[in-house]
């Protein structure tokens, strides 16, 4: 019994926390969602009239509905996958790696907005440098940002600016595993591709695990780039061209902060958390044998 | 291409010349695609109005308008930015790393019951969106007068992270529990082992959970975006923002302006984090192995 105390007192940050920023608010929000409401006039009740306009009877929603997995489906497993390479290549015992790794983890750490007012100009068809860069391969680029086709991909390649952070999560996976569990499979005879599927990959798979995981939930909920570079001064302009990178959460904050349409919004908000649950569930499912925790009780 | 060190491999001296070639030209052109849009925001930012549109592009400026910083400075409060970021990064830091500690402890260290169903719980909300809570939590902290306000920014940073605690708690449970043991026999208290042998020995973790706190609360832009209306208590990100609104939406071409300002908003992050990097390594190879 006074065990159980101890352990409440260490963990009651959370759970007030929980109570109090996630719990209620989650019971409000669901409540609101059934509601249509302005915040000027009292919310009138509307039952699931929300839930079903956004599904059958919303075009915008379908559209930043397939913006969204367009940037999930491209983003998450190209940045996995070059974090992952350019851990193994900083893995390396030789002089001079930790200023690749600096020069890889520096942009992962700068400021989103700041990032994304930089790439806007990088990305301008006629004097920024991707395009410069191209001309001088002899390519003419796309128009990026201002084109309907290329805007999503435009900020697939940005976010693979930032995997720096992912890179080191792996790195300090790599650097944990002992160097044993190689000599022991050097001398089994294992080469170095099975040494990598059978050691390097199930002693690193938390890492790998948890970074697809916070990948897709962070993608999920990409808002800022969208917001800072396809906006202009007028509200409402942003998402564009055409609503090519409306994404779910800007539309979300377009109803709420724009339109000010908290019971459509919120709405949104629970189907988006639907969204992401089901994806997450599906992960933890699929990884549950694939996934090896060391140590764990 | 496997990331296994050469020494276990034993290859001759020729392949492992050609694989550290290999690897250091690879290494050395990805360092550049990283480093580059960098290197040209600095340089578009020492541009004069007409510059920034010239072809081809002078990455060296003959004349580098340097002023163009303190221009920028003037045309909107970055100063009081600053002063309003660092002390909502500071005041989140402190309650990120005291609050996730003492949970992740609680979670991976003392037997109640409830524990792994409250966990579970834990976890789950990581996959709950901002965006669920995000207008309750508006109409909360507007009822009591925190919109507009750094409140809203700091205040639920001291209850806890889900994110960190997880990461916390895997650290936690690498450390043998015979410290825990022998210090309880000892007669230490469950807060004295957290305090004095749990904390010192996830240094490296801590250290990361700070790094990522730190980054995480420095580019925030949605919930500044959300609860900020007014210029003095925007954050750097807000600030500029609302900067790229003025400059390009309405048509003005002061590209080399926002280019100063973006270098402005990112350079104490840059510093702060070459100071800090170092400390990250040295936790990862102290005690990142086990």
């Amino acid at each position: 019994m006074k065990r159980s105390f101890t352990g409440y007192a260490f963990i009651a940050p959370w759970i007030v926390g929980f109570l109090v920023f996630t719990a209620g608010p989650m019971i409000a929000s669901f409540v609101i969602s059934l509601h249509s409401w302005s915040m000027l006039s009292p919310p009138t009740w509307v039952g699931l009239e929300n839930y079903q306009s956004v599904i059958t009877d919303d075009p915008l929603f379908l559209t930043s509905l397939w913006n969204t997995a367009f940037y999930v489906v491209f983003s998450v497993p190209l940045g996995v996958g070059v974090a992952l390479a350019l851990a193994l290549l900083l893995h390396n015992r030789y002089p001079g790696m930790g200023v690749f790794r600096t020069a890889i983890i520096l942009p992962s750490i700068t400021n989103i907005v700041a990032v994304s007012v930089l790439w806007l100009w990088v990305f301008n068809p006629d004097v920024g440098l991707l395009n410069a860069f191209l001309r001088w391969l002899g390519i003419e680029g796309p128009f990026w940002l201002q084109s309907e086709t290329w805007a999503k991909p435009s900020l697939v390649l940005m976010s693979l600016w930032g995997v720096g952070g992912t890179t080191i999560i792996f790195l300090a996976a790599l650097q944990g595993i002992p160097r044993e569990l190689y000599e022991a499979a050097e001398l089994d005879g294992a080469g170095s591709v099975k040494r990598f599927l059978h050691i390097t990959v199930p002693m690193i798979s938390p890492a790998l695990f948890f970074s697809v995981v916070m990948g897709v939930i962070g993608s999920f909920q990409v808002f800022a780039q969208a917001f800072v570079m396809t906006g202009s001064a007028q509200p409402g302009s942003e998402g564009g061209p055409n609503n090519a990178t409306l994404f779910l959460v800007l539309y979300l904050y377009k109803k709420a902060f724009q339109e000010f349409r908290m019971g459509y919004a919120s709405a949104l908000a629970w189907i988006l958390f639907f969204i992401i649950l089901v994806f997450t569930l599906l992960q933890t499912r699929l990884s549950r044998e694939r996934v090896y925790y060391e140590a764990g009780e | 291409m496997t990331g296994i060190r050469t020494s276990d491999r034993k290859p001759t001296a020729m392949i492992a010349l050609l694989r550290s070639i290999s690897i250091y030209i690879i290494l050395a052109a990805v360092s550049a695609a990283f480093v580059l849009p960098l290197a040209w925001m600095v340089s578009v930012s020492l541009h004069d109005v007409r510059g920034v549109f010239e072809q081809p592009f002078a990455w060296f400026p003959s004349q580098p308008r340097w002023e163009n910083y303190p221009e920028v400075m003037g045309l909107v409060p970055f100063g009081r930015y600053f002063l309003n970021t660092a002390l909502v990064t500071g005041l989140v830091l402190a309650g990120t790393l005291l609050s996730c500690s003492l949970v992740a402890y609680g979670f991976s260290r003392v037997r109640f019951r409830g524990r792994n169903l409250l966990f579970a719980l834990c976890l789950s909300t990581m996959m709950l969106p901002g965006q669920v809570t995000m207008i309750p939590l508006y109409m909360l902290f507007s009822r009591i007068g925190w919109v507009d306000t750094l409140w809203p920014l700091i205040v639920p940073s001291f209850f806890g992270s889900p994110f960190y605690i997880f990461l916390l708690r895997q650290f936690f449970l690498t450390i043998p529990r015979e410290y825990d043991e022998a210090a309880l026999l000892d007669g230490a208290g469950r807060f004295r082992i957290y305090w004095s042998i749990i904390l010192p020995l996830a240094r490296p973790a801590l250290i990361t959970v700070a790094l990522f706190t730190f980054i995480g609360t420095w580019n925030d832009f949605f919930t500044p975006l959300i609860y900020i209306n007014s210029p003095e208590h925007a954050t750097l990100t807000l600030g500029l923002s609302m900067l790229k609104s003025q400059i390009v939406g309405t048509g003005m071409t002061q590209w080399h302006l926002l280019m100063s300002a973006a270098v402005m908003v990112m350079l104490p992050n840059i510093l702060l984090f070459v100071i800090a990097q170092r400390y990250l390594v040295k936790g990862i190879a102290m005690g990142g192995l086990r």
